[in-house]
């Protein structure tokens, strides 16, 4: 392994008390001095910033990249109008996702976000399309929380104006940045894409705001488990499908009924007849989490499916988990146990998320 | 009285083949808050090394074993109540068990405070 790299903000994470943690081959703080639980919760009551520098942004540019973006993904992306973003993720032929991402109608071009551990993968599988695909050397914030509207809107007034998954220009003392209104949470928020230069002090001049802390990884991972979004690598991967991980939704009508996106042969079979798996909201009953790689057994004993995420969450009060059940033992309310440290212990079936998003639709 | 630690960062507070044992304020910091505690029962007797609890942080879990033969006198039930008892005060009240030591001899493996300290440095 190569020596992790580091985000422009890295000497302000140390700074301002960061732990560090190699994440996807970069140093990232995992906590900073409140740590995960308070973090976690100053995002759900006021409003925190998290540097996702370590995701990769990349523009698309040339003829109808929409519609040569709708041959790698199951959304549709050429009725999207200038200014807004969409969810989705690449499949392969076999139905499974190769990554999930966000792309944005920039206007005169695309615009996308990928993971950080995916992005190489991801830019090569863009390459393929006959477009120029180029990365971005551009860091990326997250404001997060009730309180982010006002926080942005002080220095950039068309914050307040965009609703969830729009997108505009902006300047923020006097640089420009793209905004979007969007997340990784279930908050209403932000994510910022900055020019590397310019990105320590928009974060020192945002954090100038009483209601705005820093937070790491370990509260962005609690706040999306309990908005019930999925963690790529975890909750979904090549062998899962966007029927089995509940991400039907994603998928437009026009493209559900007319394919022509890999894999598209399984994911209609399971949009017919329904998957033979399901990824829902478990909910332990008792106070020990159950963390990925548990297993779920049904009342009889039998092995049903196991945890992909899992842990404790600090809004909802209790350990709350995901994961893939066979369809047979999917419907809210059943009674299941997980197998932790080799003892059966009762939980049930939800409906996710555990805490309501809060989006400004 | 002598208090005694370990690599897994445990510390025992030993009286005669009594004491009372518990994870350090350095272990606790680094698990961060600790949201669920599982003790074994008064009575059960271990073997060095065994797995004697489960600690979990919003973190990650991680194992208490014994720091060596024992058997359990009390654990200490207000901790899987109150799991946040191990961030506030490690090395007091938020003690795990108070044991028999099987064999004192053993106490010899342990470390003393300076070979803590060095440890954590």
């Amino acid at each position: 392994m190569s020596e992790p790299r580091k985000t422009p903000l890295y000497d302000l994470h140390v700074e301002l008390g960061g732990k560090m943690v190699d994440f996807a081959g970069w140093m990232m703080p995992v906590n900073y001095t409140a740590g995960v639980a308070a973090e976690h919760k100053q995002c759900r009551e006021k409003a925190a910033l998290f540097d996702v520098s370590h995701m990769g942004q990349v523009e698309l540019r040339g003829e109808n990249v929409a519609q040569k973006l709708e041959t790698l993904c199951p959304s549709s992306f050429q009725p999207l109008p200038a200014g807004k973003a969409r969810y989705t993720f690449f499949t392969n032929p076999q139905g499974g996702i190769m990554d999930d991402l966000i792309v944005a109608n920039a206007g005169d071009h695309h615009f996308v976000v990928v993971n950080a551990s995916m992005r190489d993968q991801d830019i090569a599988h863009m390459r393929t399309l006959d477009i120029e695909v180029t990365e971005l050397a551009r860091a990326l914030i997250a404001v997060q929380g009730p309180a982010a509207e006002a926080i942005v809107a002080a220095h950039a007034p068309i914050a307040a104006e965009l609703t969830f998954m729009q997108t505009a220009i902006a300047e923020i003392a006097g640089v420009e940045v793209r905004i979007s209104r969007l997340g990784y949470t279930g908050e209403d928020g932000y994510e910022i894409s900055i020019p590397e230069e310019n990105v320590v002090e928009i974060c020192r001049l945002l954090l100038t705001h009483p209601d705005l802390e820093p937070a790491g990884l370990g509260a962005r991972d609690s706040l999306r488990l309990e908005a019930g979004l999925c963690l790529y690598g975890n909750d979904i991967d090549n062998d899962t499908s966007p029927v089995e991980a509940n991400l039907n939704w994603a998928m437009q009508k026009k493209r559900r009924e007319e394919g022509g996106f890999p894999g598209a042969e399984r994911i209609q079979r399971e949009l017919a007849e329904g998957p033979s798996r399901k990824l829902v909201g478990i909910k332990p009953e008792g106070r020990a989490p159950a963390r990925r790689g548990v297993e779920v057994a049904d009342e009889a004993g039998n092995i049903i499916g196991s945890i992909t995420s899992g842990g404790f969450g600090p809004t909802y009060d209790g350990p709350v988990s995901m994961g893939y059940v066979s369809t047979a033992h999917a419907a809210e309310g059943t009674s299941v146990n997980l197998i932790i440290r080799g003892k059966p212990r009762p939980a049930t079936i939800i409906k996710l998320p555990f805490v309501a998003q809060n989006y400004k639709r | 009285m002598t208090t005694y630690y370990t690599e897994e960062h445990e510390w025992l507070e030993v009286e005669g083949d009594t004491a009372t044992l518990g994870i350090t304020k350095h272990a606790a910091e680094a698990l961060g808050e600790v949201v669920f505690v599982e003790l074994q029962e008064a009575g059960e007797t271990f073997d060095k090394d065994d797995e004697i609890g489960v600690v979990e942080s919003v973190k990650a879990a991680s194992e208490l074993y014994a720091p060596l033969a024992m058997e359990v006198l009390e654990a200490n039930g207000a901790l899987e109540d109150n799991p946040s008892m191990v961030n506030e005060d490690a090395e007091g009240n938020a003690w795990f068990y108070k044991i028999k030591i099987s064999d004192t001899s053993e106490l010899s493996n342990l470390l003393d405070i300076n070979a803590y300290k060095a440890l954590i440095d």
